[in-house]
């Protein structure tokens, strides 16, 4: 292999984001040996095992990867504006919507959510820490190398060009050869590995180490929808570990699985990747819904209407979630029980997630709405994503769906779920713990400009490719012709694109003012909270609860704080923690390293990273470490220091 | 009270002006502007289902507006305690109940229309079907008549008031066949055979084209539908048959992975040498230089489905 075909060459963005991440490494790199912080950065972050900080790194690199994602998305609306525009050859495009829905998707919204749910999930249930700690951070840091070895593509090989669902025979090597495609799958079966281990992971602490009195039924909304979002991980992820490997073999050791020649079945990838890409959907929105049903709650301060119903739904919808996969494909000629029977079940989802749309509007009701970013983000929720969910329900009509498959009808369903579901319920739950995380909360003025930039944005951007798409503008072209007359909604998309933009880019400097100017919090429960997570102190102690609480029904601190005589006289216990360890991120380093030898296929490069992955293995094997305990005296100074 | 009056209808008055300058414009759309009984079915299925959907949006939406404004917190409301109430198992009944029926109401005619979509439009003369073999290539399309031996490339002619159908398949990458205004699309796949059946009601020039993302040239993957009169049809056909034959080294030059936008008629077909249904390496084999009659596989059939 030559140089120019190593680093890809020719493009003058290319060359700038080669510039641009130069500069940063050696921005950050300066940064972090002027202010002596080398050694921080490595004991209290890069090892840590502590769910906190490994939530919030999951939030950092997902909002660095929402930037990368919004960046290919601007400049698609750049380049889809106006009719034979040439800012983007055909190829490049093709790469960028490929790597924007798999960034947005995978390394994006999942991780996002993820360390929302690493973050809160424990607090709310009145743990200290996860089941498995040591596994938690090797979740964080497989993702993290994961995405880094998918991100580099784009300087290093050139990125995947087959789109987020990499159809065959379009992704196989007979079609797509060299590096690209490869990353692709070797980025995501790496970070696949860490989100399988958070199924894991999760659903052992949410059934195992629940605070004493947390019975399954007063567990908190976003707790449920985590567990069950758990299961649908645990279910899912193997069927795309299996997909991807049978095209990884395909594509490096030649076997026939999925090609056009030697009888390879490409239809068998499709049905693979949607057996576990409608759960993903669902992966991503659950928790969302968590999020949401707890801001409402807190801001109509009311408790959930219907908790049940809310819990019941969302299993119900897990549930069918696994039986409705081929409605991605209605139109690949399955006979008519086929699409019949998928598009009953389909439509059926529509049902409970009415349920809890109506369930959210009654917990509204007779309540006193307080107006914060986070409460704005959620109620946005509630209608737009209702525009989304019943172009859901047109989609789902197989005979109607002929006409719409494929088109930017779909994008605009799909973006109209993702955006004012998973998106908006991301931000909403930044704003909402932020001050748990950080100590301050994020500036409102800012927030709602924010808001209402991106919101109204969103939707400037998004309606009109509904009737872009019955004009029958197909998704994934890069260029059209003026005769298709799809130019004036095109134009309103992009001013759309453009305030959400703004709406980000707002967002961002809130972060930073809130960080440089805002009052710092001195309770621990900013918004009159109804869940444990606010009961405990601002910043919160690494052990999280000094005494783990009891809790005597649903909205369990709401009780607590009606109620004080519960409070029990603080008789402090040494407290047992789980040490650091630098052995996930090593561990990560190497899958990396092998995943780079194995994109090129450096075979040499690929043994040495497994290897790597081994011995680490190998030396965790053979590491008793119990952790260690906090003495009672080191528990009373610290918690006398938040007096 | 007054305020809550003033805001909801203006949001309401905003919200209706929206949809009616939307729903305006929507004539003009190529998906609701039919030309064909297939086409014409699947608008009504999407009108239809358009009317629930705005029901349910304006339910939502007025439910939505009343509770934000209704209780909002303001300073008059700054002592109201809200009462806890756990749920009402008869409100929750209900707004079960209803998406059920709604639902129900849209399953029978979608499964009526699935099924009405694998037969024949019933053409008012009942004519037999014209067979049309679509077979998509990195980035061309390719028309054959069997019964009239002829092969287009980039160009459909039809008859009117006529049903179509059309046996798909694919020399490579995963397309589909949409000619939005005569009805929706179909997957092309090597190594496998679909059919669809549509039908243009007047004469007229229609867009055709790739839907499935296929790479580079996808955009560019575009084909004309003229749908003619029977008698200009029968002519045209008369033409095409005294055209040039197609040969394999014409045929194999054609496989090559490149945009092609050229018009070709041929008074034969490739049906004689391959069909890509069957063979579904074919044109990845012609690419690498190998002789794809060489060890064509003779159990082929064994491992290849063809369903509609």
């Amino acid at each position: 292999m030559k140089w120019d075909e190593f680093f890809v060459t020719g493009d003058p963005f290319i060359y700038a984001a080669d510039a641009s991440i130069v500069f940063t490494s050696i921005g950050i790199v300066f940064v972090l040996t002027y202010y002596k912080k080398w050694k921080w950065l490595w004991s209290e972050w890069l090892t840590t095992v502590d769910h906190k900080k490994i939530g919030i790194m999951y939030i950092i690199a997902a909002v660095l990867m929402l930037f990368r994602g919004g960046v290919d998305a601007l400049l698609m609306r750049a380049q889809i504006t106006a009719p034979g525009s040439e800012i983007l050859k055909s190829q490049h495009y093709n790469e960028i919507f490929t790597t924007h829905g798999t960034i947005m998707i995978i390394f994006m919204a999942m991780p996002f959510l993820i360390g929302l749910i690493n973050f809160a999930v424990p607090l709310q249930i009145g743990a200290r820490d996860v089941a498995y700690p040591y596994l938690n951070a090797v979740s964080f840091w497989t993702f993290f190398f994961g995405a880094m070895l998918f991100n580099i593509s784009f300087v290093i090989g050139g990125s995947p060009s087959a789109g987020w669902t990499s159809y065959v025979p379009l992704a196989g090597e007979e079609l797509s050869p060299g590096p690209g495609q490869n990353y692709y799958l070797l980025g995501l079966q790496i970070a696949g590995i860490g989100t399988l281990l958070t199924g894991i992971n999760f659903l052992v602490t949410i059934l195992k180490m629940r605070a004493p009195g947390m019975s399954i039924i007063r567990m908190p909304m976003f707790t449920w929808s985590t567990l069950i979002t758990m299961i649908l991980i645990i279910f899912a992820f193997p069927v795309l570990t299996v997909a991807l490997a049978l095209m990884t073999f395909d594509r490096l050791f030649g076997s026939h699985f999925l090609t056009l020649a030697d009888g390879g079945l490409p239809m068998l990838w499709l049905n693979l990747f949607w057996i576990w890409g409608h759960p993903e959907v669902y992966i991503v929105i659950l928790p969302a819904f968590g999020i949401f049903s707890e801001i409402i709650s807190t801001f109509a301060r009311k408790t959930l209407f219907g908790y049940k119903a809310m819990v019941w739904s969302m299993v119900s919808i897990a549930g069918l979630s696994f039986i409705v996969w081929v409605h991605h494909f209605f139109t690949m000629g399955a006979n008519a029980v086929v699409n019949s029977f998928f598009s009953i079940t389909t439509m059926a989802i529509a049902i409970p997630t009415g349920v809890k749309i109506f369930n959210w509007l009654f917990t509204l009701y007779k309540g006193r709405i307080k107006i914060t970013s986070a409460m704005l983000w959620s109620l946005a929720f509630i209608p737009n994503f209702t525009i989304g969910g019943v172009t859901g329900v047109m989609l789902a009509m197989a005979a109607a769906d002929y006409q719409y498959h494929n088109t930017y009808f779909l994008v605009s369903h799909f973006h109209y779920v993702l955006i004012s579901g998973t998106v908006f319920a991301c931000f909403a739950g930044l704003y909402f713990w932020y001050p748990k995380m950080f100590g301050h909360r994020l500036n409102e003025r800012i927030g709602k400009w924010s808001f209402w930039l991106f919101m109204i944005g969103f939707n400037v951007c998004f309606f009109p490719m509904y009737f872009l798409g019955l004009d029958g503008m197909p998704r994934r072209i890069y260029t059209y012709e003026w005769a298709d007359g799809w130019f004036d909604l095109n134009v309103v998309a992009t001013i759309g694109a453009i305030g959400m933009a703004i709406g980000f880019v707002l967002l961002i400097y809130n972060i930073y003012w809130s960080f440089r100017y805002a009052e710092r919090e001195t309770t621990g429960d900013p918004w009159d909270g109804r869940t444990l997570e606010w009961s405990t102190h601002t910043p919160v102690p690494f052990y999280n609860f000094a005494i783990i609480p009891e809790v005597s029904g649903l909205d369990a601190y709401s009780r607590m704080k009606r109620d004080p005589a519960q409070e029990k006289k603080k008789e402090y216990k040494p407290i047992h923690m789980p040490n650091y360890s630098g052995k996930p991120i090593f561990m990560s380093v190497a899958f990396f390293i092998s995943g780079f030898g194995l994109v090129f296929e450096w075979w040499w490069m690929a043994i040495l990273g497994l290897i790597g992955v081994l011995a680490m293995l190998l030396l965790r094997s053979f590491d008793y470490d119990d952790g260690y305990y906090v003495p009672v005296d080191e528990v009373e100074r610290i918690e006398k220091s938040y007096e | 009270m007054n305020i809550l009056k003033k805001q909801s209808k203006f949001i309401l008055g905003l919200i209706s002006l929206i949809i009616i300058t939307f729903i305006s414009g929507c004539n003009d759309l190529a998906v609701l502007d039919p030309k064909g009984p297939v086409a014409l079915q699947q608008k009504d299925l999407i009108m239809l289902s358009i009317g629930f959907m705005l029901f349910i949006v304006l339910v939502v939406f007025v439910l939505f507006t009343f509770m934000i404004v209704r209780y909002r917190e303001r300073p008059e409301n700054a002592d109201y305690e809200p009462p806890q109430d756990e749920g009402s198992k008869v409100l929750e009944l209900i707004w079960t109940a209803i998406p059920v029926l709604i639902v129900i109401a849209l399953a029978v005619p979608t499964v009526k229309t699935i099924y009405a979509l694998e037969e024949p439009p019933k053409a008012p003369s009942h004519k037999n079907p014209v067979v049309v073999h679509a077979t998509s290539v990195d980035w061309k399309w390719i028309f054959t008549y069997p019964e009239e031996n002829i092969e287009t490339v980039n160009y459909l002619n039809i008859p009117e008031d006529r049903p179509i159908l059309f046996k798909l398949t694919s020399a490579d990458s995963m397309a589909a066949l949409w000619i939005p205004q005569l009805g929706g699309q179909e997957y092309n796949m090597a190594g496998m055979e679909t059919e669809l059946y549509l039908q243009a009601d007047e004469p007229g020039t229609y867009n055709g084209r790739n839907a499935n993302f296929t790479g580079e040239g996808f955009a560019k993957q575009k084909f004309t539908v003229t749908a003619q009169t029977e008698e200009d049809y029968e002519q045209w056909v008369e033409e095409a048959q005294s055209a040039r034959k197609l040969t394999q080294e014409k045929y194999n030059e054609l496989m090559k992975k490149e945009i092609y936008t050229d018009e070709l008629t041929f008074s034969s077909t490739h049906l004689e040498w391959v069909d890509h249904a069957k063979q579904a390496d074919y044109a990845v084999k012609v690419r690498k230089g190998i002789d794809p009659e060489k060890d064509k596989q003779e159990e082929n059939d064994s491992h290849h489905g063809s369903h509609h």
